[in-house]
């Protein structure tokens, strides 16, 4: 037994889990797939001293599409659940590119979008796709729901913003407003390593033009990078040769890989500009055929 | 059933904190009192004494840990054994009838689908999983599948062939 000595509990309501969290203090953890947390706490990175085991919450594990085209992902759909899920391959071409790539089939039986949200790791592949659709995270607390903002979810390397009695209930992408496009991209050394580089990329386009981008990036800095300047670049003009190279090169510049056995500093940058160019002429041609 | 903890001597027994829990382990129904900090891989080694299922890595990767948690495959390395409350277990040990082998484990005979042996109690759970899902697995469809187990031996090569082997083995007796 590698883990320090905790105490577990299993409850099977939200409030009773939010009062154990309430109560438990700065060492209380919630446990949701455990793919993450139960390494760290085996090498003792993590020691909590309660864990609040989510799993047997009802009405958590699911992913389904509001009527004006909202997604929600709660706290206990499985990568799995994603991976296969049609609405996904029908809606979220981000999203569906990024499921079948997170860890490996036996670890996504399990593991969960939302905890890797929370999880918070660099190299979390997750991040990155829901910071590019722009997506958010509903926390639920002793006073009730609020709404964080991706882009400011995570706090730093294995941080994120949920206050100690919060629980991350779901993540939201909200509709698109034109047709989405886009997609991740993932080098990796072989199945279930982490991500040496990974790009997400998403837009939506009406009438011909870009009319919303988001660029995200995962393992190329100290955590997940929101590489906005990069998406700016492409709104507002139908994407072209330029406008792609342009982003990617900006998307290079966001980046701020380090030298390590997966790769130096240089091939990281570059593999963020070589996908930023892949996925975006890829949606280019997909633009190109509905419109032919 | 208990498991037998190490005293370190730094805590009364009072303050060790133990919880009981019922699970089926390949069709037997068990009680056992775990500490919340012990691994499922743990339970069933020390605790079951079923030795089939190996821990390679210990760390999530290798895969050689994977058991069955109602139907779905698992790195039992990566689960506390509370968790198991409530659900089923199999493992490789069930996978045998009283006289005659599973057609995974025929497959992996017949292909040589193993060398060392370390990884393959893995490999038959993951196998199993996906057989039963999708009983006409393509050669791809089976590496996804195994894409979470590690084995340093056979390159893989006769290990599909196992895997593909054992899916027209079963469909056979099916149609029978």
């Amino acid at each position: 037994m590698y883990p320090s000595r905790f105490s577990y509990e299993a409850p099977r309501s939200l409030s009773e889990a939010i009062s154990l969290l309430h109560d438990g203090g700065d060492d209380a953890k919630v446990l949701a797939g455990g793919q993450s947390l139960v390494p760290l706490m085996k090498l003792r990175f993590a020691s909590p001293e309660l864990v609040v085991d989510i799993n047997n919450i009802p009405g958590l594990d699911y992913h389904r599409e509001d009527a004006d085209g909202t997604l929600r992902i709660g706290a206990l759909c499985r990568h799995v659940h994603l991976e296969r899920s049609d609405l996904l391959k029908s809606k979220q071409p981000v999203m569906a590119a990024a499921a079948p790539v997170i860890a490996d089939p036996i670890v996504r039986n399990r593991g969960t979008l939302v905890g890797s949200l929370c999880h918070a790791d660099p190299q979390g592949d997750w991040a990155s796709v829901v910071t590019a659709l722009g997506g958010h995270v509903v926390a639920q607390g002793p006073a009730g729901k609020r709404t964080i903002p991706m882009a400011s979810f995570v706090t730093g390397p294995f941080q994120n913003a949920l206050a100690h009695d919060e629980i991350a209930i779901e993540a939201v992408i909200p509709a698109p407003v034109g047709t989405r496009a886009g997609g991740y991209l993932k080098l990796e050394r072989r199945v279930g390593d982490f991500a040496t580089v990974g790009v997400a990329v998403a837009i939506e386009t009406s009438g011909g033009a870009v009319t919303r981008a988001g660029i995200a990036l995962t393992g190329v800095g100290g955590s997940t990078i929101n590489a906005a300047e990069a998406a700016s670049a492409l709104v507002g003009t139908p994407l072209s040769a330029e406008s792609i190279e342009r982003a990617a090169d900006l998307a290079a510049q966001a980046a701020n890989p380090r030298t390590d056995h997966r790769g130096s500093a240089e091939y990281k940058r570059h593999m963020v500009r070589t996908f930023v160019v892949r996925i975006l002429s890829r949606a280019d041609g997909t633009a190109a055929e509905r419109a032919a | 059933m208990t498991i037998v903890y190490e005293d370190r001597g730094d805590e009364t027994a009072a303050d060790v904190p133990v919880r009981r829990i019922k699970f089926s382990i390949n069709g037997q129904k068990k009680i056992a009192e775990v500490e919340p900090r012990l691994l499922l891989s743990h339970l069933i080694r020390r605790g079951v004494q079923l030795t089939g299922t190996h821990m390679g890595c210990d760390t999530t990767n290798c895969g050689a840990c994977t058991v069955l948690v109602d139907g779905q495959p698992v790195k039992s390395c990566t689960m506390f054994a509370v968790q198991a409350d409530g659900h089923e277990i199999s493992t490789v040990e069930g996978l045998a009838g009283a006289s005659e082998l599973h057609p995974l484990q025929e497959g992996f005979k017949q292909e040589h689908g193993l060398q060392c042996g370390f990884c393959t109690p893995g490999m038959m759970m993951a196998a199993k999983a996906l057989l039963a899902e999708n009983p006409d697995p393509t050669e791809d469809e089976v590496r996804w599948a195994l894409s979470g187990n590690l084995c340093r031996c056979t390159g893989y090569q006769n290990i599909v062939k196992s895997v593909l082997w054992a899916a027209e083995k079963l469909r056979a007796q099916g149609a029978d």
